[in-house]
């Protein structure tokens, strides 16, 4: 395993980076491995105690000499079935709830991290398979080991009595086939297990587009292409899993090959030896058995190598470090009013790349309202990233109240400044539910006033306050959609409001209505409104031009639109082509 | 058994063969272990010489080659029969067309295609296989267990059919619970993948450290109930289990008795020994395959469903479809009413409309009236619940879409651009040259920061878009349509709705010269783009309220 990087960071939760999913489950699983080793142990000794009582009863004995052995077989047949009840209840349900702790762990890295690095689709499929590696480790590789070892050692011990040498071949039979194969096995799929994680999220990816963009696919028929890709994801993924099977097929092979091999030689063995016929039988028979819980180890060495590379993907994905860092000591929370002064921000969104924000400065005082306007793709939803801590900044300086926001914890900020953001989305729960995330403990009343200065009457009268909305929104319009953020946004009701483009997928007369009434209302409240239309900015007391992250013009509206510049050009193509509405 | 599965196993020649190879070599391997029990009592009963252990290790070679390639060949198996359903699935979500497809998760969906075809893995691989030698090795043992020990071979008699009793007793079930536990997994599914992608909006209202608890509550959920189907799935492994291994006992001991009595011989005596537990382990062994089985029965009814599920309106003659009428077609809406499934209000309520070809129309309207549905119903998206759609005189229900779409020009509201190359995106379904994009890119006014991208025109984009801004999306799609320059007809739902001013003139400009010579029909918001049509059309609740020539138009 490489080194971890980040080892020291996390190195101070050594629990949860070893056994963390297991935490506390120490009692459940030795129970599950108690009952698996009793439940082996109880099949050999039916077997063992079968072989002697037939082989001696042959030897026609007094009927006494063989009363042990028959309450034996009859013991070892009923106690069998009961421990190994015990052991898969057990053991499954330490599994299951190490494999919700991982999942708790995956989402809660997940978190602080900002702007997702990873596919959505990708995740989905880390994370249902993944998780389950978790739970595949325990019931496939941990559990069956430990009563494969305790299997192995009471009859090699049981050998040792009746025939030194026989102990040796069975031995050395078990530990070909429950070590050295399951190690092959382990071996042969860690090379290219890894490749197959890949090849499903890449399946994953396929199969998300054809879902996603079927409306695009359909209208361009390209349908057929997207098609022929996924399959094509397909078969790579069928390769790699046909190459798993025939190496798992060859180690069941081989396992069954040493099983019939080793008892072939321990009876050449005895039979040399002339130990007789009762041991020879007790020997053969038992070491027959032996090679039950003995064999499936080489599948679940196989699995054993697919179960590690998952959990170290987990391990990445919780190793990577959050977008903003969390501060040492979180300084006490700022307390409204606030006052926050951006001065001369630089942001990079990848080392490399051309700064999306190049010394930008502002500042808001309690109740002042400034709009930042320019062409998409100026910065403008950047700003608002590092002002609710979702983008780190390069240099200069956001203080709060004079505190630095870097020595604030980020759901800190997030409390106190937010509102509406980019890409909004509707989450498949009730219209209720949609809304209510913006403000748990609000009332129907407080509900209805957001929807009622959202513009959403209308929509929620239609649409039931209970109906539930699509994933992603799909049967919510993009108007619908962007008044439900807004609603959200007010419903919050935060110190510094932020408004990303609360009026985008509006049409004309229902945007300017809307911006008028977002004018009213945010009327002496601390706002920070991002617009590309200028309609109605005659009201805030300061806007900023952002161009290529710069800011390249500020004032009131009536001192910009007398310079020449952005304003005064998008200013007058507005009122010109506002005549017809 | 599913029938459906079995029918596609053997309709497909390469499944069926890999299969049949799979169930022989299960089957000869199954009746090798007689040989070997025959073997192995006879050289520890003396019967036979020390020279018989070299047919015993002929035997166990045998067993193991027999053993290889089942493995191989049911590997093979599963993955062709994976491969056929999957390529059905997907083909079946295209043909079922965007509009009918929200009624999906797309969650579940994708977990379908994928992880949930895996678990028919043990159900090929396992179960099937077990199936067939629970058909024939029991009987063949049963058979030498009656020619060697008429009371043995009776006890086995008896005892085995109990097996399959309360394994369909126990199993049946065990399938209701199974079926449940899957719609629970499926669930899980989709809601974490719901909660990450809302992520970025529950982080800024500061809920997402609650939905770790959400998370941890379906989590806790998924595990109680599959602890509810183990407890039953496991109990049905316990009575199987005791059966067998008490039936062991019933044997053993009488046969000891025998023994001593001196009514049967040593070498009989542990062949019977060897041979009764293989009759059970057959049976059991379809019972512990069975459980793992069942996830993939139920992923398989799902997928069938799926195939299967009703297709609605769908174009009642596929294979005999109208020819289209060649040049730009006159649009006609007669008396055309949309109801989408579940919705009481109709989309769009008895709309009669008639688009000359190369008329620019804009149609405006509140959000939700119906001027989306309207595109799509041009698009061949939703079908009319009545009325119908009349492209050149031809009744669109029964041309054939993918013909007709080549004539169009789409940009959806919430465009999607693919895992791919921003080029690969613009040229979406043609086989546009690298000339030819970047001239739409321009056209669209997305030259400007593609060029800029990491790679520019090879950057591969982030899932959904996540590198590209709003705007800079909705250009790239904006550059799919002036990518078909043979499109006869336009249809834009809001292409500037995410641009500011100054790229809205450019848009604007674009979309003037692009709709030249075709018919446009764009839904339109902003001033400028409404200007440039020849004629408004208002929609409002699903009707058309007015319906007027423009001032100028766009000369």
């Amino acid at each position: 395993m490489t080194p971890d990087p980040l080892a020291p960071q996390i190195g101070g939760r050594p629990i949860r980076r070893a056994g963390g999913p297991l935490r506390g489950m120490g009692g459940r699983l030795l129970t599950a491995a108690a009952a698996g080793a009793a439940a082996e142990l109880a099949a050999l000794g039916l077997i063992a105690a079968a072989a002697w009582m037939i082989t001696r009863a042959a030897e026609q004995p007094p009927l006494a000499a063989l009363s042990v052995a028959i309450v034996a077989v009859r013991a070892f047949a009923t106690s069998r079935g009961v421990f190994r009840y015990g052991e898969r209840l057990a053991g499954h349900d330490v599994a299951l709830r190490a494999q919700a702790t991982t999942r708790e762990r995956l989402y809660e890295a997940l978190i602080p991290s900002g702007p997702l690095s990873h596919r959505g689709a990708d995740l989905l499929s880390r994370m249902v398979d993944d998780t389950d590696a978790v739970q595949d480790l325990l019931v496939r590789c941990l559990l069956p080991a430990v009563a494969a070892t305790v299997t192995a050692v009471a009859a090699v011990t049981l050998a040792v009595f009746l025939l030194p040498a026989a102990a040796l071949v069975l031995l050395a039979g078990l530990l070909v086939a429950g070590l050295l194969l399951p190690a092959a096995t382990a071996v042969a799929a860690r090379r290219w297990s890894a490749r197959l994680a890949p090849a499903r999220a890449e399946l994953a990816a396929r199969v998300a587009d054809l879902v996603h963009g079927a409306a695009d696919l359909a209208a361009y028929g390209a349908g057929e292409q997207a098609l022929a890709a996924s399959a094509e994801a397909g078969a790579r993924l069928a390769a790699l899993e046909r190459r798993r099977s025939r190496a798992n097929a060859a180690a069941l092979a081989l396992g069954t090959l040493v099983q019939g091999l080793t008892v072939a030689g321990i009876v050449l063995v005895a039979l040399r030896a002339g130990i007789g016929q009762v041991p020879t039988a007790v020997l053969a028979l038992t070491a027959l058995v032996s090679f039950e819980p003995i064999l499936p180890l080489a599948a679940a060495g196989e699995r054993f190598a697919g179960v590690t590379a998952a959990l170290r993907r987990l391990r990445e994905i919780r190793a990577t470090p959050p977008v903003v860092p969390e501060p040492a000591v979180a300084a006490a929370p700022p307390e409204a009013p606030l006052t926050v002064q951006v001065r001369d921000l630089v942001v990079r969104h990848a080392a490399g790349r051309a700064a999306a924000l190049d010394g930008v400065s502002l500042t808001l005082t309690p109740g002042r309202r400034v709009a930042v306007v320019g062409p998409s793709g100026a910065g403008k939803s950047t700003l608002l990233s590092a002002l609710m801590r979702t983008a780190d900044f390069e240099s200069g300086d956001i203080l709060i109240n004079g505190t630095a926001i870097g020595d604030l914890s980020p759901d800190d900020v997030r409390e106190r400044i937010t509102g509406l953001t980019q890409d909004p989305y509707v989450f498949r729960a009730s219209l209720r539910d949609n809304l209510r995330l913006a403000g748990p403990e609000a009332d129907e009343e407080e509900l209805a006033r957001a929807v009622h200065r959202a513009r959403l009457d209308t929509w929620v009268e239609r649409t039931g306050w209970d109906a539930t909305l699509g994933e992603d929104g799909r049967t919510v319009s993009g108007g619908q959609l962007q008044r439900l953020a807004l609603a959200r946004a007010l419903l919050r009701d935060p110190d510094v409001l932020l408004l990303d483009e609360p009026a985008e997928s509006l049409d004309g007369a229902t945007a300017d209505a809307l911006m008028a009434d977002l004018l009213d209302v945010t009327h002496g409240r601390t706002t920070l409104l991002v617009t590309h239309r200028l309609h109605g900015l005659e009201g805030v007391d300061e806007i900023i031009v952002l161009e290529d992250g710069r800011v390249v013009q500020r004032g009131h509206h009536d001192e910009l639109v007398a310079t020449p510049g952005y304003y005064r050009d998008v200013w007058r193509s507005e009122a010109l082509t506002a005549r017809t509405g | 058994m599913h029938k459906d599965l079995l029918r596609l196993a053997r309709a497909e020649r390469t499944v069926r063969r890999h299969l049949l190879v799979c169930v022989m070599a299960a089957v000869l391997g199954g009746l090798l272990v007689l040989a070997q029990a025959e073997l192995l009592s006879g050289v520890l009963s003396g019967g036979l010489t020390t020279m018989a252990l070299l047919p015993l290790a002929a035997v166990v070679v045998a067993r193991a080659l027999s053993g290889l390639l089942q493995g191989v060949a049911a590997g093979r198996t599963a993955t062709a029969l994976k491969s056929v359903l999957r390529h059905r699935l997907l083909s079946r979500l295209r043909d079922l067309g965007p509009a009918r497809l929200t009624g999906h998760r797309s969650g579940e969906l994708v977990t379908l295609a994928g992880r949930g075809l895996d678990a028919l893995d043990p159900y090929i691989t396992g179960y099937l296989p077990a199936v067939a030698v629970a058909g024939v090795v029991p009987v063949a043992v049963l058979v030498r267990l009656f020619a060697a020990d008429l009371g043995t071979a009776v006890i086995v008699l008896v005892t085995l059919p109990l097996i399959p009793v309360f394994g369909a007793l126990v199993g049946w079930q065990t399938k209701v619970v199974t079926e449940r536990q899957w719609r629970a997994l499926s669930r899980l599914g989709g809601h974490f993948l719901d909660v990450v992608r809302g992520l970025p909006t529950l982080r800024a209202f500061g809920r997402a450290r609650y939905q770790a608890t959400v998370i941890q509550q379906v989590a806790d959920a998924h595990r109680s109930a599959t602890m509810r189907t183990l407890r039953v799935a496991f109990l049905s492994s316990l009575v199987l289990e005791l059966v067998a291994s008490l039936s062991l006992a019933l044997v053993a001991v009488p046969v000891g008795l025998r023994l001593l009595s001196g009514s049967l011989d040593l070498r009989t005596a542990l062949l019977v020994l060897l041979l009764a537990p293989e009759a059970y382990i057959p049976l059991r062994a379809v019972g512990t395959k069975f459980h793992a089985a069942m996830e993939g029965v139920a992923a398989a009814d799902q997928t069938f469903a799926v195939l299967e599920g009703s297709s609605g309106e769908e174009p009642a003659s596929r294979g005999d479809l109208a020819a289209l009428p060649a040049g730009v077609p006159e649009i006609r809406l007669e008396n055309v009413t949309v109801r989408y499934p579940g919705r009481t209000d109709p989309a769009l309520e008895g709309v009669s409309l008639v688009v000359s070809p190369g008329e620019l129309v804009a149609l405006v309207g509140e959000s939700g009236a119906g001027k989306s549905t309207l595109l799509h119903l041009l698009l061949g998206f939703v079908t009319p619940s009545e009325g119908r759609v009349l492209v050149g005189g031809v009744d669109l229900a029964g041309l054939d879409h993918d013909v007709w779409r080549r004539r169009l020009a789409f940009v959806p509201q919430r465009p999607h651009l693919f895992a791919t190359s921003v080029a690969d995106n613009i040229r979406l379904g043609s086989s546009a040259s690298p000339e030819e994009v970047r001239t739409a890119a321009a056209a669209a006014g997305a030259a400007e920061f593609v060029e800029a991208l990491p790679e520019g025109y090879a950057t591969v984009v982030g899932e959904r878009g996540a590198d590209l801004s709003a705007g800079q999306r909705q250009r790239v799609a904006l550059a799919r349509a002036f990518c078909r320059p043979g499109a006869e007809m336009l249809l834009l739902d809001e292409p500037t709705a995410r641009l500011d001013g100054r790229s809205e003139a450019a848009i604007v400009e674009a979309t003037r010269t692009l709709a030249a010579g075709r018919t446009a029909v764009i839904v339109a918001h902003r001033p400028a783009m409404i200007e440039l049509a020849d004629r408004v059309i208002r929609v409002e609740s699903g009707k058309i309220v007015s319906d007027r020539l423009a001032l100028g138009g766009r000369r």
